[in-house]
């Protein structure tokens, strides 16, 4: 036997990683008022384009930060989280297509649709571990992507246009970002509670030591189907705020580069760590826009930047913004 | 089509799968002992294989000469494979799988854009050698590709070729016992470190060797290892990690399910259903029957056909 579990960190057994502390909780509240006060400068300054930049980095923090449930706290590395974010993102356009608008039914329609995915998928998945795992959830990504190409009626391979859904009034750009920083606030709320829940703290044990935390009575599989489950509704729903955002839907959406990608923004931002997704969301979509905007060969410098991340800072992005492990 | 059974169509098929099959072999051999070995997830072996697709180009175009372009592109590729496991590869041997596949993309993204400054954005010209450009009689009314037929001679030469030196030589039994015990094998004193090496430089040769031969069959262009990256993937999983066995029935496998997926379902619906439905469900079928095959395969045995740890 091999001492090295599988894909398990060892750097990633540090503690809970948290805004601790006046230093910690100073930053969130400085942040959150930046956030909810930036559409007011944006109005004043024409900064449009950057209002929907924060809106696309918010809805991808929250992707991830549901990825980031499975990946960091549940040990599990799924490659197919952009099967629920599609599915929750072509559920907006198939209903809408089909001529229901209501946001009120089809924002939980996308929200279970994700769900329900990951509750099938989960289930058959769960009882594999490591790379087994990652391929097995790659392997049913792909079939969904397959199935939703095979979509003739709905766009097949060229997608589909999602208008934005009725809340009632109008959700334009402005109205969207409010919308998607209080989803994510309460997401975040949410997975909190969630982690540092005895639910939460079950699940970290089992990725820890799955034998020892069975022996004591906690069973690997219910807890980690839930969180899977979880996630994959957390994901779907920021499936469904991107096809209100780009009102358009693509298979791309359910490729896997697109769930590499999930995965690469936690990794950047910090695995396990609370705020890794929202962080490594937001460090990719700056790292690309600048480099972006200086050069047509972009990817270059964002793969030197990546490469310095991993070779300098090991526990990711959030990692360092926290300081020394506890 | 023929109204009886199309048995041409079928021998074709099996033919194209077994080419296909040997070429994801010679990417498929260097993945697995890279991760059976050292435990390295490593994203950018697609890289690889499409700079020995773009250096069998230049150089094919440089000489005059396919045979030539390959032969050289091959070295070149070993050297770019060493260079990159002296100078990325070594610093994240002992982290987790997770950080390696952060580097290793990094490494994808810069190679893709490297590759796109220096030869540009359009996919090169990668012509079949004149001497193979005319199809073979095989059987009467059958005539099947000469070139495909040299590449299913060359895979399967090459992987003869690997089963000798990891079987029979000091060097493969120095590799064999890294994949099922690196540590053990430490401990004895064989200089892991450079046996790796020595692999890595290797897979990266094969790489090249089968970007180049499938450089006239697909396009020369940047993106290209990535589609084949995730096969090469799902065969050493189907395969079992670190067997190089493994590897050349998972890659056979999947390269005749694939193809004769592709060729055989659609038409095969057409007859039976409805073609509203047949004409959906056909090619969607067809594209997920490697990862049902993989599915199957991690369901019942979780560390493949031909497991090499206990």
């Amino acid at each position: 036997m091999r001492t090295r579990p599988i894909l398990v960190s060892q750097a990633r057994r540090t503690a809970m990683a948290a805004p601790q502390g006046v230093a910690g909780r100073r930053g969130l509240v400085a942040a959150g008022i930046l956030l909810v006060g930036f559409p007011v400068l944006a109005e004043a300054f024409g900064w449009q384009f950057y209002l929907n930049l924060i809106t696309r980095a918010m809805i991808l923090g929250l992707a991830c930060s549901g990825l980031n449930l499975v990946l960091g706290y549940g040990g599990l590395v799924s490659f197919g989280h952009a099967t629920y974010y599609g599915l929750g993102a072509y559920t907006v356009a198939v209903l809408a297509r089909e001529g229901i608008r209501a946001a009120w039914v089809v924002w939980p329609a996308g929200v279970l649709m994700a769900a329900f995915a990951a509750l099938l998928i989960g289930a058959v998945c769960l009882r594999t571990r490591g790379l087994s795992f990652i391929m097995i959830t790659l392997a049913f990504a792909q079939m969904v992507y397959y199935g939703v190409v095979s979509l003739k009626q709905y766009g097949g391979q060229d997608g589909l246009r999602a208008p934005r859904t009725d809340l009632g009034f109008p959700l334009g750009d402005v109205g969207l970002y409010y919308l998607t920083l209080l989803l994510l606030a309460a997401c975040l709320g949410v997975l909190w509670r969630v982690v540092h829940a005895r639910f939460g703290q079950a699940l970290q044990a089992i990725r820890d030591n799955e034998a020892r935390a069975v022996a004591i009575g906690f069973p690997a599989y219910p807890f980690q189907l839930v969180a899977f489950v979880l996630s994959g509704a957390i994901t779907g729903l920021a499936g469904v705020l991107m096809a209100h955002h780009t009102q358009y839907v693509s298979p791309a959406m359910l490729a896997w580069p697109q769930s590499g990608a999930f995965l690469l923004m936690v990794i950047l931002g910090g695995v396990g760590r609370f705020w890794g997704g929202v962080v490594g969301a937001a460090a990719m979509v700056a790292l690309e826009e600048t480099f972006h905007a200086a050069t047509i060969h972009w990817q270059l410098p964002v793969g030197g930047v990546l490469l310095l991340v991993v070779l300098l800072a090991p526990r990711g992005l959030a990692g360092l913004l926290e300081g020394r492990p506890r | 089509m023929p109204s009886g059974f199309p048995t041409a169509l079928v021998l074709e098929q099996l033919l194209n799968g077994l080419q296909l099959g040997l070429m994801l072999f010679l990417l498929a051999s260097g993945l697995t002992l890279v991760l059976g070995i050292m435990d390295v997830v490593n994203l950018a072996h697609g890289s690889l294989y499409m700079l020995g697709a773009y250096f069998a180009a230049t150089l094919a175009r440089a000489t005059g000469s396919f045979w030539a372009g390959v032969a050289l592109a091959v070295p070149a590729t070993a050297v770019v494979g060493v260079l990159l496991e002296i100078s990325v590869l070594r610093q994240v041997y002992t982290r987790d799988h997770l950080t390696q596949v952060l580097a290793t993309f990094a490494l994808i993204l810069m190679f893709n854009e490297g590759v796109r400054m220096i030869w540009g954005p359009q996919a090169l010209l990668l012509t079949v050698p004149q001497e193979l450009a005319r199809p073979v009689l095989l059987l009467p009314g059958l005539g099947y590709s000469a070139y495909r037929l040299f590449l299913i001679g060359v895979g399967a030469g090459l992987a003869a070729l690997l089963f000798l030196l990891i079987h029979r030589t000091r060097l493969g039994m120095w590799v064999r016992a890294g994949a099922s015990n690196r540590a053990m094998v430490q401990a004895m004193g064989v200089p892991i470190q450079r046996v790796f090496t020595v692999v890595f430089g290797m897979s990266a040769g094969l790489c090249a060797v089968a970007g180049g031969l499938l450089g006239p069959i697909l396009a020369v262009q940047v993106g290209m290892g990535e589609e084949i990256l995730i096969l090469a993937f799902v065969v050493i999983v189907i395969g079992g990690i670190g067997s190089v066995k493994g590897a050349l029935v998972g890659a056979l496998l999947v390269g005749i399910v694939d193809t004769a997926g592709r060729a055989l379902l659609p038409p095969l619906f057409m007859r039976l259903l409805p073609p509203e439905v047949a004409s959906n469900l056909g090619p969607a079928l067809a594209s997920i029957l490697i990862y049902l095959l993989m599915a199957a395969v991690l369901f019942l045995r979780p560390q493949g056909l031909f497991p090499v740890r206990t």
